[in-house]
């Protein structure tokens, strides 16, 4: 049993901390930190920079762009990405489609996108969800019906995380009504300059544009569009909801956002001195660090079981999910109390801040907008009483 | 013992229930009110002052209707279900109360009947950026000259500071910064010269404001109350924002909850409504528990408001708020997350709740504030 990272594995974590808080313009990274939104503009500058380096996918097979990396660098560079509050490169691009058109993909799919992908040329979005299927996703509605060289694609998702910014959608359709639930499923890619496709804003609760309805009405998609097999697409969205373990609990990110509080915690006045010399609030503190230190640990193990194993499909994961969100919200609580009276502003402020800024905390409404977005990370990519009944079934056995 | 709503106040909660039902048919008028430079229509707070509510809790005496701290909770316990954006807190019980606890019989004279009436609204300039929740931190300043006094210094987060006529202003005419003597408060017109008003909007959907005072004159007439002996009235000032913010929060909690419970009822997944799992049913049976305990000490805060014996009535309006602001935040949590998606936007009602919910947690104490103030009084029981 040793804790410890080899003397290799430290000289790689130094390498990418360096390239990450050097070559990241520093005002995205800060956007991050505050829990501002980013623009595209942001996402791509900082994904084209990564992936010029080799670096946007290097969880993808090496041909397409990936490195051969441990796990453990793996994890080293995710966490080290977020604790250096550097955006994540785009989910759907990297983690999601890239993976799946990688691994199940034609080659002609291969040829078109992958690259693409990694540099974020195009800009992928998520079409899973809809109105009726949300926790049972199984459920999906929308259709699309084979004619000639074409699919015609009808319905409705939503919940389409920045879909506004996208140029490709990635969808679960349904191909055959016939099959019970999950067997009629198919996997398919559409452009979003489709016509027939229409998008309508959500805006979510803290005020931002962050979600979408995406409908569909008669889209002809190409036939050559479709990921795999027909039919077979429930298989493929299991492959990509289970792919990218590491860095799923975001324990970098609330890492940062832990220092961060500290630092505010020591310059917000509070009785005779700052809210860092009120113990309690040191020790409510100390309580979410714990936590997380137990958490970080409880990763490195899942780590290093998949670095052993690596086929191995891994249950943890589910733990790691529901206490890394539970954690990523107790630090929004912080950030929240830290504000305390001054988290009630929210005067309209821009992409960038203005001059005229009357308010002395010019942080504190991105505490309250954090915390309240980020009830969010709970109940997406499978809630947290899914994820329970999963460890439920799958571990206990019950 | 009695819980009871006597008829009168039946009556009231009634009328006011249906006002501000018909005035917040739906959300989307809500959101457009809150857009409109007030803050909240006009026409609807006159419609407060026809039903007799703005002079609830001044004596007849005074111009008022004489109610007590049970009308004041069934009037905000109503506004907290209907999400109402209408400046009652700050203009009755925070201007309102101050000119009942500490102004002369000149000043009410002057100022009560226009208040109840509705064409003077108040304000209540006292969040000072250093202060957080201490309402002894007062670094203004109100320097004594010939026939008034000139005050310098800057107020934050003053609710509704952009929408009265008349501030009232806490500031030192003595001591230093957090002394508990030599605070003061006066009664100065939003229009002085030398006075700079920044409103916004809030996480809620309602409005305050950054109060700048840069040489802001005022006559000796306007010293409300006595000079250097201001922190008393804020202390009641606070606890009856206390007493008030409980009641909304429990209209607002009940509302929010009654929303989740019937969604767990309609809402499919798995070919069932969600309610059939027991999970999401022992989550609502907690909301349900956290919310009658809030409503417990709600009255609580309403009985105790005006409880002669200052430290006992102190520690009973901490502990109110403690309870009501956890409740606040596990239903508002568990509201949102039972809703899956539809809870986390702008376009549900529900959301609403919950950041309001949110906000009165941060408002007059958060929950470490006034646990210490409890503990610090060797708790409740003695
Ligand atoms: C901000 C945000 C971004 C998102 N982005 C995307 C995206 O880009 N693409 C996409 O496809 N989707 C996206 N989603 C959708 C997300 O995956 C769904 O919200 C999630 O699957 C839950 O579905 P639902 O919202 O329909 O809630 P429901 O499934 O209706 O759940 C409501 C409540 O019931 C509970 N529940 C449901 N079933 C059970 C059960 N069997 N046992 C116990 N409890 C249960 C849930 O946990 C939840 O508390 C996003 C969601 C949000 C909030
Ligand atoms: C100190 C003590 C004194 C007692 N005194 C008396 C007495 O004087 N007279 C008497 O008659 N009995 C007495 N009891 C028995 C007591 O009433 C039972 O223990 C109780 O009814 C639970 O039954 P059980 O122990 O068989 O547990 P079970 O019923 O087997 O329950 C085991 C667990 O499963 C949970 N559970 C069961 N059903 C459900 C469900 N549908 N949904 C969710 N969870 C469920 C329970 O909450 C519990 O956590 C006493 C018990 C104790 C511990």
């Amino acid at each position: 049993m040793d804790l410890r990272f080899t003397p290799e594995e430290l000289a790689f974590r130094d390498e990418v901390r360096r390239f990450f808080r050097n070559e990241i313009p520093a005002e995205i990274r800060r956007k991050v930190s505050e829990g501002r939104g980013l623009t595209r503009e942001d996402y791509v500058t900082s994904q084209r920079i990564m992936n010029a380096k080799g670096w946007a996918v290097p969880h993808w097979p090496r041909e397409w762009g990936g490195q051969d990396w441990t796990a453990i660098q793996r994890y080293i560079f995710t966490e080290e990405m977020l604790l250096a509050a550097v955006p994540l490169p785009q989910q759907f691009n990297c983690y999601m489609v890239g993976p799946v058109i990688a691994a199940f993909g034609s080659q002609a799919q291969k040829e078109r996108h992958l690259a693409r992908i990694a540099n974020l040329d195009d800009w992928w979005c998520q079409g899973f969800s809809e109105p009726g299927a949300g926790s049972d996703l199984a459920s999906l509605k929308t259709k699309a019906v084979r004619e000639g060289e074409h699919y015609i694609v009808d319905g409705q998702k939503t919940w389409t995380t920045l879909g506004q910014h996208a140029d490709w959608i990635f969808c679960l359709v349904r191909t055959d009504p016939a099959a019970k639930k999950q067997a009629g499923i198919s996997f398919l890619l559409i452009d979003m300059k489709t016509p027939g496709i229409t998008l309508r804003p959500i805006i979510t609760l803290e005020g931002r544009h962050e979600v979408n309805e995406v409908f569909f009405d008669k889209v002809r998609v190409p036939a050559e569009n479709l990921v795999g097999e027909e039919n077979k697409g429930w298989d493929y969205a299991k492959f990509l909801l289970a792919n990218e373990r590491t860095g799923i609990a975001r324990i970098g990110l609330s890492k940062e956002r832990m220092a961060r509080i500290r630092r505010l915690a020591q310059e917000m006045p509070a009785g005779e001195g700052t809210m860092w010399a009120d113990r309690d609030f040191r020790e409510r503190f100390a309580g979410v660090e714990i936590e997380l230190k137990a958490l970080e640990i409880t990763q490195m193990r899942v780590v290093a079981a998949q670095a052993r194993d690596p086929g191995r499909p891994d249950p943890a994961s589910s733990i790691l999910k529901i206490k890394g969100s539970q954690l990523q919200q107790a630090t929004t609580e912080l950030l929240l109390e830290v504000a305390g009276p001054f988290a009630l502003a929210a005067p309209e402020r821009g992409a960038e801040p203005t001059n005229d800024w009357p308010f002395d905390y010019e942080w504190a409404d991105a505490a309250a907008t954090s915390y309240f977005n980020n009830r969010k990370v709970s109940i997406y990519g499978g809630s947290n009483e899914i994820q329970k009944n999963i460890i439920a079934k799958a571990v206990l056995g019950l | 013992m009695d819980f009871d709503l006597s008829l009168e106040q039946a009556q009231l909660k009634d009328g006011v229930e249906r006002l501000i039902a018909a005035n917040y048919p739906s959300l989307e008028t809500r959101q457009k009110l809150a857009r409109e430079p007030l803050g909240f229509s006009e026409r609807g707070w006159a419609q407060f002052a026809e039903m007799g509510l703005l002079g609830i809790p001044f004596s007849e005496a005074e111009g008022g209707f004489g109610g007590g701290p049970v009308e004041t909770l069934v009037v905000m316990e109503a506004l907290g279900k209907g999400l109402a954006l209408e400046p009652y807190l700050a203009s009755v019980v925070l201007g309102g109360g101050a000119l009942r606890l500490a102004g002369s019989a000149e000043q009410k004279r002057r100022l009560i009947p226009a208040v109840v009436e509705g064409s003077l609204r108040l304000a209540l300039a006292q969040t000072e950026k250093q202060a957080r929740y201490d309402l002894n931190d007062i670094a203004m300043t109100a320097r004594k000259v010939e026939g008034g006094y000139l005050l310098d210094g800057a107020k934050s987060v003053v609710l509704n500071g952009d929408s009265a006529a008349l501030i009232v202003v806490s500031a030192r005419t003595a001591g230093a910064r957090r002394d508990a003597q030599g605070i003061s408060l006066f009664l100065v017109p939003a229009d002085a010269p030398g006075l700079r008003i920044t409103g916004y909007a809030t996480q809620d959907g309602g409005r305050a404001a950054e109060i700048g005072l840069s040489g802001v004159r005022v006559a000796d007439a306007d010293l409300l109350g006595e000079e250097g002996k201001g922190l008393p009235v804020l202390q009641r000032l606070s606890e009856y924002a206390i007493a008030a913010l409980a009641a909304e929060a429990v209209g607002a909690m009940a509302a929010l909850h009654a929303l989740t419970v019937d969604y767990l009822k309609t809402r499919t997944q798995f070919g069932m409504p969600i309610g059939n799992f027991q999970v999401l049913q022992h989550r609502a049976v907690d909301m349900l528990i956290a919310l009658e305990q809030a409503r417990s000490m709600a009255f609580y805060a309403a009985m105790m408001v005006e409880h002669p014996e200052a430290q006992e009535r102190a520690a009973a309006l901490s502990a109110a708020k403690v309870q009501v602001n956890r409740s606040c935040r596990l239903v508002g949590q568990e509201a949102v997350q039972l809703h899956g998606g539809i809870g986390m936007t702008m376009e549900y009602i529900g959301a609403h709740y919950f950041k309001r919910l949110t906000m009165i947690e941060s408002l007059f104490g958060d929950t470490p504030h006034h646990l210490r103030r409890v503990a610090a009084a060797d708790g409740l029981m003695a």
